[in-house]
């Protein structure tokens, strides 16, 4: 049944799985009963609702485009494991010689095969940053994914990448990555959204990161939608004692994109580091909104969001520390810049803070500034003209953000593709 | 650290917390309705236009919902039935402390603000409950060309200064409580200040609510024109009732070209009032205006001063300090509005909880499209005494086009344990050495109020901190 507001219909779970089955068929009646987000509604407060609707999209069907989504997939050289889904199929899936244990599959397969393990860490929260609506939509039309499960003790060097296509105008797709990582373990995670044409589109992601006691998980995704492209990502981080978890966002494209990403630190010294780069251009509203759950005494979290606006962008931050009653000797820090590159453009800042525990350490800072006219000043004096100076500014500002990812593959990877994007 | 507290001493409220029995001459009785407003205008003797007024602003004031989406539910214990709307011994404020009633007189003594007054005032005004039981400017402060009488006086004898920026600042349906302070308003002060004249010494207006369930709205308007320059500072106490007791002001300010206006506040009401107000001041060009800003009583405080620069280089400013004890909740902030090119604004908030206190810095920073080199810099401290103390930060900021300047800092801390066994070390007790590192807090603060004012603020810190260590 198509809804007033989407012409999404839900046909039913093409998963085997009863519990699966039964979740979607709930998730969908949800996200019938949800309301709209409206404009008095806090959580969407300076957000272009028109901007957000689902009007128009379906769900993609089965792609044509097999043999050129897997020529253009190619992304790092050297990796443990890579994924190619287009319009939420499994294209290609090949897994180097992985440690036993390790499962490194699609969500069809998880279903099939390990499905009480995959039951436990599936979308375990619920979404609190204002898109209840949209993932219910997506827990509704979920298709496929890529699982990751990492058992205790197991360190893979090499990263694993995971591409997500689109196309066909007006495709819809709502992909999702699951990844888990076990007691000590450690592991390097890319994700790469593309849209094959420039054409509207719908992405309706999540991404789950559950790190346990002692892992260690370096995750970057970067975005790349047609300038036409309606994107929601939605992220989920719960980190255990002494677990670290850091994740990078890379948003270089899309016509809307709507970002939210939860941290929850449940363990002493969890490290939660969130970091986000977005050269906002064109049309574009780029909506970001973050929370650090400080829920455990001890931890530290550390946010970081860079954004340069140009022509007529606009973006929204929206962040939150909430330290909790018991989280005493929290370390938290959220800063937000933003550069303003014309007259056009318009950042929007609401750096939070809700402490209910008194020994803690918390700060936050949103600077909005222009390009600093000495730097230009002193390029031009050594014969660089403004507009190239001003793109290595740019260039620069965002690189403060990526020297704070530690895993030199994935940095390499992302400073390449910022490079290949600016200049 | 120290996650047990005692009891705290409500010493510091003391000082406003008894009440004499007075006999009202004039009572609207309890609820709003359009009869009440019609009361009020009938025993005011308001002009027409100031009927319409009240009427309209009624409507919307029903028309509008709590802000309980984003502002807190404690907002829903305001029975409005249950209050009195105008409660009076008279309209007519006397000029002469011995003018006034022997019962409201030995209040406002106990207040110490007639010796206030002879020390280092240049006029006093002081509101019991609806209305002013005083008011008095100095003669050479009268004779440069300075109006300082009561809103009701103002409309009344200077309509042509007074109707052109009354509502004009702050709209009628700018929030609910703006609203409902629209519809009731009684008391408060109207002040013009002509051109070039600065007034040397402060103008002070005392807010007194002694009757029970009692509702205070009164209406500020302040002008300071071309090159004038004033400084209004405002207190305010109530004895401890058992119910609840609301405070409802608008508070405007208009500062045309180069003028620059301070306004003071030193908010102590006892922890049974709402204290929901509207302030905000217009800048034209080259003028200056700064609230500063001390919350220290009420249950619970929503106030945002704000200022819209809408003159070239027009500065605004805000220095806020909040103290919120067991109990309280401090909803306070800033809002600055850059409406012209050039302009600057800066916003200093420093908050203290203690017990059960929460306290909450709300602020807004607008630049909007096409304005050139506009400047904003705001930083908030927060300390927190005690395990259960609660403080939050909702900054939100909009920036639109290059060459601004815009930066937000905030902190949250807690006494640094090490500064306190120092002090203990030498000899202090730890609640003298917790006062102590509050004081040092918030001292650069402390520092912009007039003198005698941060000589009792140091002293209110330092009674509210003790009996929070335990």
């Amino acid at each position: 049944m198509p809804t007033s507001t989407s012409n999404f219909n839900f046909h039913g779970s093409v998963s085997k799985s009863k519990w699966f089955q039964e979740l979607q068929a709930q998730a969908w009646n949800s996200f019938l009963k949800l309301p709209q987000p409206s404009r008095s509604d806090e959580m969407w407060r300076f957000a272009n609702l028109k901007k957000a609707s689902l009007e128009k999209f379906v769900e993609a069907s089965k792609t044509s485009e097999v043999a050129e989504i897997l020529r253009r997939s190619q992304g790092m050289n050297d990796v443990a494991a890579k994924f190619v889904f287009a319009n939420d199929q499994l294209l290609h899936l090949e897994v180097e010689d992985l440690p036993q244990e390790v499962l490194c599959i699609s969500i069809e397969e998880a279903l099939a095969k390990h499905e009480e393990l995959f039951r436990q860490y599936f979308m375990q929260y619920e979404a609190r940053l204002g898109s209840q609506k949209f993932a219910m939509l997506h827990q509704a039309q979920l298709r496929t994914g890529a699982f990751l499960y990492l058992p205790p003790g197991v360190v893979l060097n090499k990263p694993i990448e995971i591409w997500h296509w689109v196309e066909g105008v007006h495709s819809a797709i709502f992909p999702h990555t699951l990844i888990v990582v076990g007691e000590h373990s450690h592991v390097s995670v890319l994700e790469r959204f593309v849209s094959l044409r420039q054409e509207p589109t719908l992405a309706c992601a999540m991404n789950d990161l559950v790190v346990a006691e002692g892992g260690c998980l370096n995750y970057a995704s970067v975005q790349e939608w047609s300038s036409q492209t309606t994107a929601f990502h939605m992220n989920n981080t719960s980190v255990s004692q002494k677990g670290r978890a850091t994740s990078l966002q890379l948003h270089l494209g899309g016509h809307f994109v709507r970002t939210e990403s939860d941290s929850r630190l449940l363990g002493k010294e969890a490290q939660s580091i969130m970091l986000s780069i977005n050269p906002a251009v064109g049309e574009q509203e780029i909506d970001q909104r973050t929370f650090q759950d400080h829920i455990a005494p001890h931890a530290t979290s550390d946010l970081l969001y860079h954004n340069a606006l140009s022509d007529h962008a606009r973006t929204i931050f929206s962040g939150l520390i909430k330290v909790e009653k018991e989280a005493h000797q929290t370390d938290a820090y959220q800063k937000v810049r933003n550069l303003m590159l014309s007259d056009d453009a318009e950042a929007n800042s609401m750096p939070g803070l809700e402490i209910l525990a008194d020994d803690v350490r918390c700060t936050h800072g949103a600077t909005s500034g222009e390009l600093n006219k000495e730097e230009l000043f002193y390029m031009m004096a050594r014969g660089i003209p403004p507009k190239e100076g001003s793109k290595l500014i740019v260039r620069g500002f965002f690189q403060t953000v990526l020297d704070r990812l530690e895993e030199p593959h994935l940095r390499h990877c992302l400073e390449e593709l910022l490079e290949n994007h600016l200049f | 650290m120290k996650t047990d507290i005692q009891s705290q001493i409500e010493a510091d409220r003391s000082v406003g917390d008894f009440r004499y029995d007075i006999d009202y001459a004039y009572d609207a009785g309890v609820g709003l309705s359009e009869a009440t407003i019609d009361y009020i205008c009938d025993v005011k003797k308001d002009p027409q236009w100031v009927r319409a007024f009240r009427k309209e602003a009624y409507r919307k004031f029903l028309a509008m919902p709590m802000p309980t989406h984003w502002a807190t539910k404690d907002l829903e214990n305001i029975v409005f039935e249950n209050i009195r709307y105008y409660l009076s011994q008279g309209q007519a404020p006397k000029r002469t402390w011995e003018e006034v009633p022997e019962d409201v007189k030995r209040t406002f003594e106990r207040l110490g603000i007639p010796e206030q007054e002879r020390k280092f005032l240049a006029g006093v005004e002081a509101q019991f409950d609806s209305e002013a039981a005083y008011s008095n400017i100095k003669a050479a402060v009268g004779e440069q060309g300075v109006i300082f009488v009561g809103s009701a006086e103002g409309l009344k004898d200077h309509p042509e200064i007074f109707k052109k920026w009354f509502g004009k600042v702050i709209p009628t349906g700018d929030n609910k409580f703006s609203a409902l302070n629209s519809a009731a308003f009684s008391g408060g002060s109207f002040i013009y200040v002509p051109p070039g004249v600065k007034v040397s010494h402060p103008l002070q207006a005392y807010f007194r609510i002694n009757a029970q369930n009692f509702g205070q709205f009164e209406r500020t308007l302040i002008i300071a024109d071309e090159g004038a320059e004033v400084t209004y500072m405002e207190g305010c106490t109530a004895p401890k009732f058992e119910t609840a007791t609301l405070h409802s002001a608008v508070v405007e300010l208009v500062a045309l070209k180069g003028a620059k206006i301070q306004y003071i506040t030193v908010q102590n009401w006892s922890s049974n009032v709402f204290n929901l107000v509207t302030k905000r001041g217009l800048a034209h060009e080259d003028a200056e205006i700064k609230w500063i800003d001390c919350n220290i009583g009420s249950r619970l405080t929503m106030k945002y001063p704000g200022v819209i620069m809408k003159g070239r280089r027009a500065r605004g400013e805000v220095v806020s300090i909040a103290l919120a004890g067991d109990g309280q909740h401090q909803d306070t902030g800033a809002k600055m509005v850059h409406a012209a090119d050039e302009t600057t604004s800066n916003i200093i908030s420093k908050s203290i909880s203690l017990g059960s206190g929460r306290s909450t810095y709300r602020g807004m920073v607008h630049i909007p499209k096409h304005l050139k080199k506009c400047k904003n810099n705001t930083e908030c401290d927060a300390l927190l005494i005690n395990a259960q103390s609660r403080t939050d930060t909702y900054p939100a900021i909009t920036v639109r086009g290059q060459g601004h300047s815009v930066q937000h800092e905030a902190s949250v801390s807690q006494i640094n344990a090490e500064q306190i066994f120092y002090m203990q070390q030498r000899g202090l007790s730890e609640a003298a050495a917790m006062s102590l590192a509050v004081n040092g807090f918030v001292n650069d603060l402390v520092q912009q109020f007039p003198m005698e004012y941060s000589v009792e603020l140091k002293r209110l810190i330092d009674l509210e901190m003790e009996g929070s260590v335990g």
